[in-house]
């Protein structure tokens, strides 16, 4: 059983207490301390600024041409606090709960208040950098529901939050760039993490414009590198986003927890060809207004406007008459899919459902739904060439944001001393499915409040690193490995194009690890991975050269990565013999056709141990133990 | 409906900063008018690979237009012919059968060409990292209600705020100017009450590192708001100006 350094006491004191026992670094000391900070979204942006102002010195790596381009600023909809602006009934303790229970159970409890503690203390943080969220015409901060919650807790910056949010947290970074205490390093991709001692002290970087491998050496390394549901090709993620950074710490001895929790986002607009390169998501917030419907007689071909109101199928209405349209991201995906299953999905390709706003304009006024969501319609209709204001969206689900990662303790260090993993990249607050508008109060929780803290306990415990340290044995051999790595995958010169592998791979991960999952399924895809992968080795394509701006080689390397990931991911949703959140297995199902749990045999975090590429990795467990809240069926009905 | 469409591209081919770069001329053929501009490069990346050639490259990321990070002078016109749109939102079916597309990256001398479509932006970063911020500290903030912000002032905020730091506005300016970035940034956070305190050093700051970058004047050609993506307002150049000359005035350091 893995330890979570759980801190003792009443849930609603275990942060207190702990933040007051952890070691302090003396102020003078801390800058002959050094932080190696991968990755500038919500997390790694915000952490790098913080250990900055802390007085760490901190080197910045992130693989876009400027940190402002990470991920994170894709997110739309918005941020969840417990400030109860609206007076509505929310409270810390609610926060925690929704999310437990939006977790389907499989959470950590006390990560899960900590991070309902701390989302306050965000909204006051991002105010005071001059985030322009949204306001009523008081003055004072709007908020709104968002996708499960029947409290109004989210705050938002149009349909672009988690770039505003973002756009904080990297003037907060360049603030302290421009103090000389953060160096930044962009266009830099971790190739590998380094141990010294069994301790992580330092990482391999390519240098993306020339080529060039450099060792850095810290006292101590933190992963904000996001999350692997690109391993599917096809998702929402940014074509970058990458499993290199913790698959490359899991070869080096960190655990992969939880893998096969994916989630799958309802409101995406639809796959419509081959060339397709990635799927767009459309706020979850258009649930607050839209309904989602499908005809009632199957394989109906007629336009949406000609379908009249007694032929549709209003039937996340029918089915969970409380939550309606706003039932959690998991149930939502796997309805539309229920009823495209059945043949009455909508479409050129019959995998499409209806969000329509007809209702929303009439009660409201156009003007209103402008206002919500003016920037999304427009996109719509960039993309489909169809006009929302008129006719209704159509959308599918699509793969979002992947709540495994690497496993990490209470102080979101994972079980290699001094590699700390936070935002995405980790597993511990949301279990077996993300509510909507928390990715980005886990990032900037993690980030801002959190990990500047718990590092500072390790820290403490160390004496800062010789300057000599890079020179050491270990990064020479790092080096050297991820060199010939290099070289091989540029000697093969086969006949297929690296995407041509990674679709294939998306596809089978799609068809039998997808929103449903079956032994037999899953069996299969674990017969397929292992022969794609012999054959990437044997005869992908990567041209030119390593000590240039080489685009293939880039993606050639991650999809080396995703395809010894898959098998893992595919290990852990075999071995889970259960449904839970976005885990959805077909054997387990309440007979209405729900998620069924089965906390007997698996409240437990599953982190698996790399054993080599192509060996079943060790399973390792942590216990979740629910002292505050009790596990139930969860019901949206 | 979608259909297909046959095109040729001119596309300026570079190998890095110090190589001299040329057009080359590629067949797209079979092109579905409902790919984005950036899928089309796909396809058309994807026959040069298969025919051992070194395929066109372009910095792309999000392909939801707000990373910011494409962007190319298309047919003259930075990310192409639509208002309003990012090039990864550009779609074929803007195009016409048989036309000749004739791509260039973003041509300024602060930004410098790494390789094809790719180009150097880190000017941007260092326009921000003079003055760009709020100086408040993780932990420091009071209640987020202590100070109301009035709607119309949040709004205008907003509106600034929008900008992704594509660099087309630098593009789009026959002065290469970097007058419409920096405005937005400047005018974003003095309309809030928070920005204030620092609004005369933020001013003098990023204007003086936005002249020693490299990048041009304004000559108020209005070229920078019809190329931005966003559609963000020269206004706040204007405003920008009032805050610079405010601040120069009362001397601030």
């Amino acid at each position: 059983m893995l330890n979570a350094n759980i801190p003792e006491g009443p849930i609603e004191q275990k942060w207190q207490n702990h933040k007051f026992k952890l070691k302090l670094v003396n102020p003078a000391n801390k800058r002959k301390y050094h932080v190696i900070v991968v990755g500038t979204g919500l997390a790694g942006a915000s952490a790098a600024a913080t250990l900055a102002e802390l007085g760490y010195g901190v080197t910045s790596f992130c693989i876009q041409d400027s940190p402002r381009r990470a991920h994170s600023i894709s997110a739309q909809g918005g941020i969840n606090a417990a400030k109860n602006y609206p007076n509505d009934g929310d409270s810390i303790f609610r926060l925690f709960y929704d999310t437990v229970k939006g977790g389907d159970f499989r959470s950590r409890e006390a990560n899960v208040y900590r991070l309902a503690e701390v989302s306050n203390e965000i909204i006051d943080q991002c105010v005071a950098q001059g985030v322009p969220f949204a306001r009523e015409y008081g003055g004072y901060l709007d908020n709104r529901s968002f996708g499960g919650a029947q409290v109004a807790r989210t705050f938002y910056a149009r349909g672009q939050t988690g770039q505003q949010l973002l756009l904080g947290a990297y003037s907060a970074l360049m603030k302290e760039v421009s103090r000389g205490a953060i160096r930044l390093m962009p266009r830099s991709e971790l190739l590998d993490v380094v141990l010294l001692d069994g301790q992580a002290k330092g990482v391999v970087i390519r240098n993306l414009i020339d080529g060039t491998i450099t060792s850095y050496a810290a006292d101590a390394v933190v992963l904000a590198t996001g999350g692997y549901a690109n391993v599917f090709y096809l998702s929402t993620n940014a074509k970058a986003c990458n499993v290199v950074a913790t698959w490359r710490a899991h070869r080096k001895g960190a655990f992969f927890a939880n893998p096969c929790y994916t989630q799958i986002h309802p409101t995406c607009i639809p796959v419509h060809g081959d060339y397709q390169s990635k799927l767009t998501l459309m706020s979850e917030s258009l649930r607050n207004d839209g309904r989602v419907w499908v005809p009632k007689k199957k394989g109906d071909r007629r336009a949406p406007g000609a379908i009249p109101e007694d032929e549709r199928d209003y039937y996340l209405e029918r089915k969970y008459p409380s939550f309606g349209n706003l039932v959690p991201r998991d149930i939502a995906s796997r309805s539309a899919k229920e009823r495209c299953d059945q043949g009455y999905g909508v479409g050129s390709t019959g995998r499409a459902v209806y969000l329509d706003f007809a209702d929303a304009i009439e009660r409201l006024g156009r003007p209103v739904i402008e206002a919500r969501y003016g920037n999304l319609f427009d996109m719509y209709k960039k993309i489909v060439d169809v006009d929302p204001y008129r006719e209704s969206m159509q959308i599918y689900p699509a793969l979002h944001y992947t709540m495994g990662g690497l496993w990490v303790d209470y102080n979101l260090m994972s079980n290699v001393p001094g590699l700390f993993v936070i935002g995405e990249a980790n597993f511990s607050d949301h279990g077996a499915n993300r509510l909507g508008a928390s990715a980005l109060m886990q990032g900037l929780a993690d980030g801002y409040f959190i990990l500047p803290y718990t590092i500072g306990g390790y820290l403490a415990e160390q004496a800062p690193l010789e300057a000599s340290a890079v020179e050491s044995a270990a990064f020479g051999t790092a080096q050297k490995k991820v060199e010939a790595t290099i070289q091989k995958l540029l000697s093969i010169k086969g006949k297929r194009t690296v995407d041509d592998f990674h679709r294939e791979l998306g596809r089978l991960l799609w068809d039998k690890c997808g929103m449903a999952r079956s032994e037999a399924g899953l069996k299969e895809a674990l017969e397929e991975i292992p022969k794609i992968r012999k054959e990437y080795w044997e005869n992908v394509n990567v041209l030119g050269s390593e000590g240039e701006f080489n685009q293939v080689l880039e993606r050639a390397g991650r999809v080396a990565d995703f395809l010894e990931f898959a098998e893992t991911l595919v290990i852990d949703a075999l071995g889970r013999q259960e449904s839970c959140g976005g885990h959805f297995r077909e054997e387990s199902q309440t007979p209405e056709g729900e998620a069924l749990r089965d906390d007997e045999k698996y409240a437990y975090v599953a982190a698996w141990e790399f054993k080599g590429v192509g060996m079943k990795p060790k399973l390792h467990k942590e216990k979740l133990v629910f002292e505050t809240v009790t596990p139930s069926q969860r019901s949206y009905k | 409906m979608s259909k297909t469409i046959n095109l040729t591209l001119k596309v300026w081919r570079q190998a890095n900063s110090r190589s001299e770069g040329r057009f080359a001329t590629y067949p797209a053929p079979g092109i579905d008018t409902a790919m984005s501009f950036l899928e089309m490069l796909d396809v058309v990346n994807t026959t040069l690979e298969r025919m051992g050639k070194d395929p066109i490259a372009f910095d792309h990321d999000c392909r939801e237009g707000i990373c910011g990070a494409c962007g190319a002078v298309i047919n003259g016109q930075t990310h192409g012919p639509q208002q309003g749109t990012t090039l990864c939102q550009l779609h074929m079916r803007q195009f016409e059968d048989g036309q000749t597309i004739v791509i260039e990256p973003w041509r300024a001398a602060a930004f410098p060409i790494i390789k094809d479509l790719v180009v150097d932006r880190t000017a941007f970063d260092g326009i921000i990292k003079a003055g760009g911020y709020i100086s408040v500290k993780t932990g420091s903030a009071p209640d987020a209600h202590t100070i109301p912000v009035p709607k119309a002032n949040a709004d205008l905020a907003m509106d600034a705020a929008a900008c992704i730091g594509c660099g087309a506005c630098v593009a789009a300016c026959p002065n290469a100017s970097a007058m419409l970035f920096t405005a937005a940034k400047v005018s974003h956070l003095d309309l809030l009450p928070q920005g204030k305190a620092e609004g005369p050093r933020r001013v003098m700051s990023m204007v003086e590192q936005m002249d020693r970058a490299g990048f041009g004047n304004c000559s108020n050609e209005y070229e920078c708001e019809a190329a931005c993506p966003k559609e963000i307002s020269v206004s706040h150049i204007a405003r920008m100006n009032r805050a610079y000359r405010r601040a120069k005035f009362a001397g601030a350091p």
